[in-house]
């Protein structure tokens, strides 16, 4: 799986509690929604990195193993992901995303997660497109198809939604909540 | 640099029923998978993570002058916790040399009795995961039963005193545990023991149990006389020592029974299970001392550490000796059943032989609570 990171932190050969320390303290010079792949050996870095990011509030994306190295990414949370009130006025609920593909509909869907975030896991037939590459890579989205944009809990893409309705794009829904709720089949990266 | 307890030093708190307080700080998954229990012991769970920049998440749980003993995977981060606590004033913080790798591995020796014609019997007792084995000796002769990976600890006990290890005998093939008895065997030039009906796909040679064949230790006739007794594994055999202990295995616990699946065959062998445990045990004498092969809940271990019951107390305490439907004690044995233990299948394949992990990877796979139990 190839996944780009912001920052990779060499944490090989370190015993707990170090991958996590150093870990903590390299996220604190990240953006919010920045990636960190931490490369670690020791094995039990697997579980506390997730118990670390669920009680951080930090979004752990998954780990690839390659051969005696652990690579976890992290995404640094920030404050726009946890704010509610969507101003995108057309949403879809993701039930109602998961009927039309059980139905066999295809669909254009835009996942504007981070590139790692989508390796991880996304919807089968999805396009990602980075909230932050939107405008730049606008020629790469029909303008006739009805859009689903979807993210990890319906906050970057409702950004996305107003970026493409300013654009001039008519008919684009926002999916709410987003992957974190998705039960649906996924694709992984290879 | 922070002070330091060691598993010894601990083990002997808990089995002397000491007022101990832990703190362990691995994440809440793994302690609630498998933490450690036992006489009066307290411990509370907070993650090392959370008290990188303050031990306040804990600090109002504790005592500034009182004894804490800090336990992590494997020695690293309750060191650096302990060192915080000192810090913040805690001038008691301890921290588990090795940690849970080492406590799972830790054993402790405890006296059963004497028997009748010299010699005694020895409980070892593995508090990190409920495992039992026992030391049977007799003019400068020993056997062990359900020998633990750690053969060491049962080569220097038979050193001090003098005493030869002749026989090493397994009840039957383990899933939660990784076997001494042949490393043992061939290093000390004795005897292994296995029922042949768990040891069809062995890669070794073994002396096969049968009932009838006794096992004399010492030559003062110390009878260890197999029975026996299927049901967590077709081949599983219980023994009967100086007609006053019965070893169960992992038929008969003190507070539970065994379960049937770990093989893959828990339809097959409940009728089995059943058997033993309604019908032959039952025609043994009530006074028997029951040593099971494990315990799963900390009010197990008794006095001085010692896990044992009298079987007649069993038939009317033990819940998985009271269900009198078939039907349900079917559906008890196969239904609902705990977790299987950590890389069971793994175990199982390294106690037959067929691989050999290496030493690190063994100390993995063992990680975690027996499991080995189904309460009624």
């Amino acid at each position: 799986m190839n996944i780009t990171a912001n920052e990779i932190l060499n944490a090989k050969g370190l015993a707990c509690p170090m991958p996590i320390v150093r870990t903590k303290k390299a996220i604190t010079n990240l953006e919010p929604g920045q990636v960190i792949e931490v490369q670690a050996t020791d094995k039990g870095s697997t579980a506390d990195i997730k118990a670390w990011a669920d009680s951080t509030g930090h979004q752990y994306l998954g780990t690839v193993i390659d051969g005696e190295v652990l690579k976890h990414y992290l995404r640094k949370a920030s404050e726009e992901e946890t704010k509610e009130d969507t101003k995108h006025e057309a949403i879809m609920d993701l039930r109602i995303l998961r009927n039309k593909i059980d139905a066999g509909e295809s669909l254009a869907i835009v996942d504007v997660r981070e590139p790692a975030e989508f390796a991880f896991g996304h919807i089968p037939g999805a396009k990602n497109i980075p909230l932050g590459e939107l405008e730049e890579r606008l020629s790469e989205i029909d303008q006739n198809e009805e859009l689903h944009i979807i993210c990890r809990t319906g906050s970057r893409s409702d950004l996305a939604a107003q970026k493409l309705k300013a654009n001039g794009y008519k008919n684009v829904k926002n999916i709410v909540p987003g992957m974190s709720n998705w039960e649906g089949p996924t694709n992984k990266n290879n | 640099m922070a002070k330091t307890i060691s598993t010894k030093t601990l083990a002997k708190k808990v089995i002397n029923h000491e007022k101990t307080l832990i703190l362990d700080v691995r994440n809440t998954d793994e302690f609630d998978n498998w933490k450690i229990e036992g006489g009066k012991v307290e411990v509370i769970n907070e993650p090392y993570f959370n008290l990188l920049d303050d031990v306040e998440p804990v600090s109002s749980r504790l005592e500034k002058d009182k004894e804490i003993i800090v336990v992590c995977a494997k020695g690293g981060s309750s060191e650096m916790v302990a060192d915080l606590l000192e810090e913040a004033g805690f001038i008691n913080a301890y921290s588990l040399e090795g940690g849970m790798k080492a406590w799972s591995e830790h054993l402790e020796p405890v006296k059963i009795g004497d028997l009748t014609d010299g010699g005694s019997l020895y409980q070892f007792v593995r508090l990190g995961k409920g495992c039992l084995s026992y030391f049977i000796e007799s003019n400068g002769e020993a056997a062990i039963i359900d020998t633990a990976r750690m053969t060491d600890v049962y080569e220097n006990f038979a050193e001090k005193q003098g005493i030869q290890i002749k026989h090493l005998i397994d009840t039957h093939l383990h899933a939660d545990h990784i076997s001494g008895g042949l490393s043992l065997a061939s290093k000390v030039d004795g005897k292994y023991h296995l029922p042949p009906k768990d040891a069809t796909e062995v890669t070794f040679d073994y002396t096969p149990l049968e009932e009838g064949n006794d096992i004399i230790v010492g030559n003062t006739a110390v009878k260890v006389h197999p029975v026996y007794s299927p049901g967590h594994t077709i081949g599983s055999t219980s023994f009967i020592i100086d007609d006053t202990y019965l070893l169960t295995g992992d038929i008969l616990f003190v507070k539970s029974i065994g379960r049937p699946d770990l093989a893959g065959l828990a339809e097959d062998w409940v009728g089995d299970l059943r058997n033993t445990l309604y019908n032959r045990y039952k025609e043994l004498s009530d006074d028997l001392v029951v040593l099971p092969a494990h315990y799963s809940f900390a009010e197990e271990l008794g006095e001085g550490g010692k896990v044992s019951a009298r079987l007649g107390d069993l038939y009317s305490k033990n819940s998985g000796l009271q269900v009198e439907d078939e039907g349900v004690f079917r559906k008890m044995v196969t239904e609902n059943l705990p977790p299987q233990p950590n890389a069971y299948q793994d175990i199982r394949q390294t106690n037959l032989g067929q691989i050999t992990p290496e030493h690190e990877e063994q100390k993995e796979m063992e990680i975690g609570p027996n499991r080995c139990a189904v309460e009624g």
